[in-house]
């Protein structure tokens, strides 16, 4: 339809009211795409409300990998008249030959259009019967987003055979007959539409149905990898944006399983508490990993925050645990269903008191993923806390992923089971243990006569209070310990990632779900340039980051807060001064298109 | 030979305390429940495991040679469910402190009566704050003076039975630390109990709060062959509107656990190894 510079990368967009399915036709639409191999991304946004307001939901997608989505719109599917209104002007615009004039390049689908809405987009507002056609099956309201589904399949130029057979798997268990039937209304009703039938489509072709790919939120793609990798239990309070976490283990949990239909992917599936409030979940946590499961719990920074003192004693007791973070628009409630990257410094610096831990920031779903599976298993390793630093963007938008979802990767460090030459009987066993790597052989309660101490309190190798001087720092100094065992590890593991142009004196540096405006703008740069990411940011990779950002000529650092939190750290761990920040803290994520311009028009400056 | 649970921990409550009297209840009933060559032991001393708060109470981990947790003040009771969702096998008995049970923490408290969580407490209601020196707490009674409320408290201490009782608990008691042979009874019962337990123990704190003498005439015991299982009947045992203070088992019911709701479907989930 369209040639431009990015019009390899089609953008739908979805809008209506809270309540009219705008996220749930946004998937199923997703993943017809994903299921034609496309790659796709998928963003929603929405206000913390349950009925009304205004929800919208972005596809992007594309041959190639496409990080994130765009704001121009190719296709915009209005289920209410304020959907018009608000996103008539995103339609990419399109420059004819002569360049004097400028023409609409997307449309705009609607049950009707207000006068003034045809007289600015003329033949671009495209009237199709969604209500009137769901009514006349006598089906609920929210099926009339259908019949746009199966426009939308024309202007795909989809072979009317392929939409109806991924059509029958995407509303397998949402009344297929009744969606499949109203999605055919709205591609014959395209098809006999005699202005537009004249009208090029979507030059890009899918590529046909041999995808392996799936596509994921954040929330479930850290779910599975927290699976992969041996996972008991998952307790939380629910708190937007890692409610979505919640939801999906709820239905995977024996209990889930046993009622309602089952879920293809998960053979093992974990426990789910969601207990009176946070302090309740980080201890019952505590309290399963003292008794040898391995557990992870979930919450937005602000239910993190409420459970710092428990956190802390993750620390002191040495007890294995995770912790899925996700961030929102803070301070204290702030915007609670819109994206920040504000809490970089509350997570590495979480809980009183000086401890090891690690804190993971994925940048995408598949990242996401193996983070889930490296945090359970450093945790056990080293009997540490871990945090994997999300946010709402990353927990809530969806991607076509490539990830194995049966691996299994389950690593229990220095438990009793796994120690041959450890042998509990005739000798009292002593939970703090002082080893050469700081780390203590792991028994758990029942076992014959191993008793088991774990206190809040400093204490000695038996876990009995201790306040005197010598074990104190003894106790300390062993904890410490751990972490030159973590770093060594750490070396070792992809802890920063290097994309782009190897050579560039320019290096572009980011971190968590920054990473998908970005790596989406780099396709829009004038010239070549090297991106940084920075994967763990606690223990900091400062060698690593050093050796990048020391010959550099121009940093430019990018990321979703007003203080330029990274810089900060880089600057704190490595002596490194970034020279440029793009920040922005709107709440809103960065638009690809917008961010290279940004980029571009600052490398241009001498 | 009986189970000794002694430690060589140096015990550092205040010479008298009645916590004493506790901990010596207590290892009676581990020495009596766990004892192997006893009929009547049920236990096995491997699957027992202690949680403490914070307070002087908490102390009480050091001194038992079984498994501890000491949690942090007020939040024994979610790291009890906690391990009993991990593993059923073990019995998980806490003691906790009228501080760190009905001040900090309180909503685990009422929680875990609701959701009838397998676990069996104890709380050393002592009705002060002791280990920080003396100031009042949920329990102490309006007028109490304490370093924090020098003219004297302003508020009305809670009825902690009447509390558990209307939030869902299975097995409802209090007993008189000074009574060894009878607070050994109801703890037995207690860890005996299926389901959530509940023992409020009246411990005068000789230094901050010294109630012996006020206590001598007040306490009395229920008949013990009150039906323990007409809710309505427990509230009103426990809801006096004199000065007297009632002793013995209130309420006993069983229900189904937290735990074993939790685990419905379970059986069907594979071992990853």
């Amino acid at each position: 339809m369209l040639k431009d510079p990015h019009s390899n990368v089609f953008t739908i967009g979805i809008g209506g009211a809270a309540g009219d399915g705008v996220r749930e036709s946004g998937q199923s639409l997703g993943q017809l795409l994903c299921e034609l191999g496309y790659e796709v991304y998928i963003s929603n946004t929405y206000p913390s409300l349950i009925r009304g307001g205004h929800n919208f939901t972005r596809i992007s997608f594309s041959k190639e990998k496409v990080w994130c989505d765009h704001n121009e719109l190719d296709v915009l599917i209005a289920l209410n008249e304020e959907t018009v209104k608000l996103h008539r002007d995103e339609l990419k615009i399109v420059r004819k030959d002569n360049k004097t004039t400028e023409t609409f390049g997307g449309v705009i689908f609607a049950d009707a259009f207000e006068l003034e809405d045809v007289e600015k987009l003329g033949t671009n507002a495209v009237t199709i019967p969604m209500s009137a056609s769901s009514k006349e099956l006598n089906a609920p309201a929210i099926t009339r987003n259908s019949v746009a589904l199966g426009a939308t399949c024309y202007l795909l130029d989809l072979d009317y055979k392929i939409m109806q057979k991924i059509l029958a798997d995407v509303f397998k268990n949402k009344m297929p007959e009744i969606n499949i039937k109203l999605a055919d209304i709205g591609y014959e009703h395209m098809r006999n539409s005699r202005g537009f039938s004249s009208r090029p489509r979507l030059e890009e072709k899918p590529r046909g149905l041999a995808s392996s790919k799936k596509l994921l939120d954040g929330n479930t793609s850290i779910g599975l990898g927290l699976i992969s990798a041996g996972l008991d239990s998952y307790i939380a309070y629910p708190m937007t944006p890692v409610t979505g976490l919640l939801h999906f283990l709820a239905e995977a949990s024996p209990r889930g399983l046993a009622s309602r239909r089952s879920l293809e992917v998960l053979e093992a599936s974990p426990q789910v508490i969601q207990p009176e409030n946070e302090l309740s979940v980080i201890n019952m946590a505590l309290g399963m990993s003292y008794a040898g499961k391995r557990v992870a719990i979930g919450s937005a920074t602000g239910g993190f925050m409420l459970m710092q003192e428990s956190f802390s004693m993750a620390g002191m007791a040495e007890l294995p645990l995770v912790v899925i973070v996700g961030q929102r628009q803070a301070p204290a409630t702030g915007v609670p269903t819109f994206s920040s990257q504000t809490d970089l410094h509350s997570a590495i610096h979480a809980g009183h008191g000086e401890f090891p831990r690690i804190v993971i920031a994925p940048g995408d779903h598949e990242e996401a993923f193996y983070s889930g599976i490296s945090a359970l298993n450093l945790a056990w390793k080293y009997q540490i806390p871990v945090i994997v630093l999300m946010d709402k963007n990353l927990c809530e938008h969806s991607a076509t992923v490539t990830i194995d979802t049966s691996m299994r990767i389950v690593e229990r460090g220095k438990t009793v089971s796994s120690l041959s030459n450890f042998e509990i009987e005739g000798r009292e066993y002593d939970r703090y243990a002082i080893t050469s790597d700081g780390i203590s052989p792991m028994v758990f309660p029942g076992i014959p006569n191993a008793v088991v101490k774990i206190t809040s309190y400093e204490h000695d190798e038996h876990g009995i209070t201790a306040d005197e001087a010598g074990p104190v720092k003894a106790m300390i100094d062993k904890r410490f310990k751990k972490e030159e065992t973590i770093h060594k590890e750490l070396d070792e593991m992809e802890t920063i990632k290097v994309y782009g142009h190897e050579k560039s004196r320019d290096v572009i540096v980011f971190w968590g779900s920054t990473k998908s405006p970005v790596l989406e703008a780099a396709k829009y740069l004038k010239s070549p340039v090297k991106f940084l990411q920075i994967l763990c940011v606690e223990p900091f990779p400062k060698i690593k980051v050093s050796k990048i950002l020391r010959d550099a000529k121009r940093i430019i650092n990018i990321e979703c807060n007003h203080n330029a939190q990274m810089a900060g750290l880089i600057k704190e761990k490595t002596g490194i001064s970034v020279t440029n920040n793009i920040l922005k803290y709107d709440s809103r994520p960065f638009d690809p298109i917008k961010l290279a311009d940004e980029i571009n028009s600052l490398r241009n400056d001498p | 030979m009986p189970i000794d649970i002694s430690t060589k921990s140096n015990i550092t409550w205040c010479p008298g305390c009645p916590n004493s009297q506790i901990l010596v209840a207590f290892r009676k009933v581990i020495s009596d429940l766990a004892d192997p060559e006893n009929s009547t032991g049920r236990l096995k001393i491997e699957n027992i495991v202690g949680v403490a708060g914070i307070g002087c109470h908490g102390k009480i981990s050091d001194y038992i040679n079984v498994n501890t947790f000491t949690s942090l003040h007020g939040r024994s009771i979610p790291v009890m469910t906690g391990i009993k969702c991990a593993n059923p096998k073990l019995t998980v008995i806490g003691f906790t402190g009228d501080g760190d049970s009905y001040s900090e923490g309180l909503e685990h408290l009422l929680h875990a009566a609701k959701r009838n969580s397998d676990i069996k407490l104890f709380v050393h209601d002592n009705q002060v704050f002791a280990l920080t020196t003396g100031q009042a707490d949920a329990r102490s009674p309006k007028g109490y003076k304490g370093k924090s409320t020098p003219f004297g408290s302003i508020e009305e201490p809670f009825n902690p039975l009447l509390m558990l009782l209307s939030a869902g608990a299975t097995f409802v008691a209090r007993t008189y630390a000074g009574d060894i042979n009878a607070t050994e009874k109801i703890m037995k019962a207690a860890i005996l109990h299926k389901g959530f337990s509940f023992v409020d123990i009246i411990q005068p704190c000789i230094t901050f709060f010294d109630t012996r003498d006020y206590l001598k005439d007040k306490l009395f015991w229920i008949d013990e062959n009150t039906p323990k299982n007409d809710l309505n009947e427990a509230i009103k045992m426990v809801n006096v509107n004199t000065d007297k203070i009632p002793l013995g088992i209130f309420y006993s019911v069983e229900k189904s656990t937290f735990e074993e709701e939790l685990s419905r479907g379970e059986a069907s989930r594979p071992s990853l190894e």
